[in-house]
């Protein structure tokens, strides 16, 4: 049964009809670790074919929105990046760009690049993360065991800049954190000349060995014109041959500067999405060379909640480039009105829209993660496939429950 | 943004002017239109002809001094002339009754998103085939992102009986 539609691209009513009878076989896939968080599918066959796949998810819902109203909004911060650690700067970076536009301040040129840097560096170990899950979900476990490992160097090259493996904290309402540390751009080229190497490798072992391309060649196709309606985000969108990236857009970072192409593929299939990743990988690495070398000098911090410093403290910060906040950061308050902001995480754009009533808390904050916009392809591309396929689909689309839960 | 874009959005400004409530363009890429239930899905089916043809972001603000829940939709497009720009669709419905036309139909990524804010705020899209629990459990009573919420705490300790 198919779920193409002429007309309506997708015909719910029809999808959404559970399919019965002594010929269904109805399988309970999870909600314990299927393959990389916490979710279940409710998977039926006839046969060996899938009929329909119902994601069944929320089983890592923290009601982040919820929460989000009864705190100040810098705590925040912390909050949201806990929806997906691995890539914690870009998604909170959404949410400091749109309480920046609030606020009406804007990051200083240095503070922009820094940001940049640490996004890029999230995206390359956010990719690894998801091949890695990819490739054991195929039972290939060396390529799980490469990437994963391969992830550490810049898990230690972000612990540098900002402090933390995981959860950075790093960008902040006007500014980031701390500034460069030295010899940083001597230790990054290290990495990324062993990273490009080793992508090589992965390309031998995993992605062009003849097994693993017909697991993944023609399956879960996913077409252009189907890609744009569904609303699908990131690499996925970009697998299908659409060249969106809310890095294009230019109204965060400092892309708007760099120059850089953005990789698309034109198949749509499960095999086109992982070289979309591996694709990616390389241009981010471009990224950060670019904006280290073009990175101006200058404060971190905006000189509005700069000059709010103590006059020693503030020569303090300049010096060590480690920024104290002011006090002013405890009790933000917006004026009221609302705003909306995006951002291309690694996985696809975040979108939040913040509602303030101009008390120090937010009256709403609204998130879509990418994960959460892909949702709808977990549903429809292993429809009308053999079983086995489910998890060449699901690993492919790079989906990560906590990130889709909130 | 380019100088096609900016004609685009003028002319259907204009065009949504005599349909809607309130047409705005608060920002150069944002464009404000507050309608009424009745008119939801005619004008949504035109921002799907004009080529802003998935939604961003589908949600529910609840406004308990107003009496009413504001249901917003956030359209956007991957058209080369059009992408960045949103259009923001906003209905408001009674918080008693909260009941609108499902929009599945015109924008199908809308499907998990309606069953969200359904699931979160309460909003109930008339015709959706799977109106049910998404993020909370299924057994779970209320609606988490309505500010009348009342969390239930459980005490640390477990009282003994008998």
């Amino acid at each position: 049964m198919s779920w193409r539609d002429e007309k309506l691209v997708v015909d719910w009513r029809k999808v959404a009809k559970a399919p019965g009878g002594e010929e269904i076989y109805e399988l309970f896939i999870g909600p314990q670790h299927p393959a990389s968080g916490h979710m279940r599918f409710i998977v039926r066959l006839e046969g060996d074919i899938i009929v329909d796949v119902e994601p069944d998810i929320g089983y890592v819902h923290r009601t982040m929105e919820k929460l989000a109203e009864g705190r100040e909004y810098i705590k925040n911060i912390p909050l949201f990046e806990r929806a997906t650690i691995i890539d914690s700067n870009n998604i909170t970076l959404g949410y400091v760009r749109a309480l920046e536009k609030l606020l009406d301040v804007e990051p200083p040129p240095r503070a922009r690049y820094l940001r940049t840097i640490l996004s890029e560096i999230n995206r390359i170990q956010s990719h690894l993360y998801g091949i890695g899950i990819a490739g054991i979900m195929l039972n290939h476990s060396t390529v799980f065991m490469w990437a994963f490992g391969d992830r550490e160097i810049w898990m230690q090259l972000a612990e540098e800049l900002t402090g933390a493996r995981l959860t950075h904290t790093y960008s902040i309402p006007g500014g980031v954190r701390r500034d460069l540390p030295d010899g940083f751009e001597e230790r990054f080229e290290k990495a990324a000349r062993y990273m490009l190497r080793r992508l090589e490798d992965y390309g031998k072992i995993f992605l062009y060995n003849p097994m693993i391309r017909s697991r993944y060649e023609g399956v879960g196709v996913l077409k252009k014109h189907e890609a744009e309606r569904l609303g699908a985000v990131g690499p996925n969108l970009r697998a299908s041959g659409v060249r969106y990236d809310a890095r294009l857009l230019g109204d965060y970072g400092a892309y708007s500067e760099l120059e850089f192409e953005v990789p698309v593929q034109e198949e749509g299939d499960s095999f086109a999405r992982m070289v979309q990743r591996v694709e990616e990988i390389k241009v981010s690495i471009e990224i950060i060379r670019q904006a280290l070398k073009k990175m101006p000098d200058g404060p971190i911090l905006a000189e509005k909640y700069l000059k709010l410093l103590p006059p020693k403290l503030r020569e303090r910060v300049l010096k060590t480039g480690r920024v104290k906040f002011p006090a002013i950061f405890a009790n933000l308050r917006p004026p009221p009105g609302e705003t909306v902001a995006r951002v291309e995480m690694a996985r696809g754009e975040v979108f939040y829209h913040i509602v303030s009533d101009g008390s120090p808390k937010p009256y709403r904050v609204r998130i879509v993660t990418p994960s959460f916009r892909n949702l709808v392809l977990l549903r429809l591309l292993p429809r009308e496939h053999r079983f086995m396929d489910l998890l060449a689909i699901y690993g492919s689309l790079d989906y990560f429950p906590p990130e889709s839960d909130r | 943004m380019g100088e096609k874009a900016n004609v685009l959005i003028d002319s259907l400004v204009k065009e949504l002017a005599s349909l809607a409530e309130k047409v705005e363009r608060a920002r150069e890429d944002l464009v404000v239109v507050e309608v009424s239930p009745d008119k939801l899905v005619q004008i949504a089916s035109l921002l799907r002809d004009r080529g802003f043809d998935h939604v961003a972001s589908v949600e529910g603000i609840d406004r308990p001094k107003e009496e009413v829940i504001e249901v917003v939709y956030q359209a956007e497009s991957y058209d080369e002339n059009l992408r960045g720009v949103i259009i923001e669709l906003k209905t408001k419905v009674p918080r008693d009754k909260p009941e609108l036309d499902t929009l599945i139909d015109v924008w199908p990524n809308a499907f998990y998103m309606e069953r969200e804010t359904w699931d979160l705020v309460g909003v109930v899209f008339r015709g959706h085939p799977e109106l049910k629990r998404l993020l909370m459990p299924p057994d779970w009573e209320g609606h988490p992102l309505r500010k009348d919420f009342v969390v239930k705490e459980e005490g640390i300790f477990v009282e003994l009986e008998g």
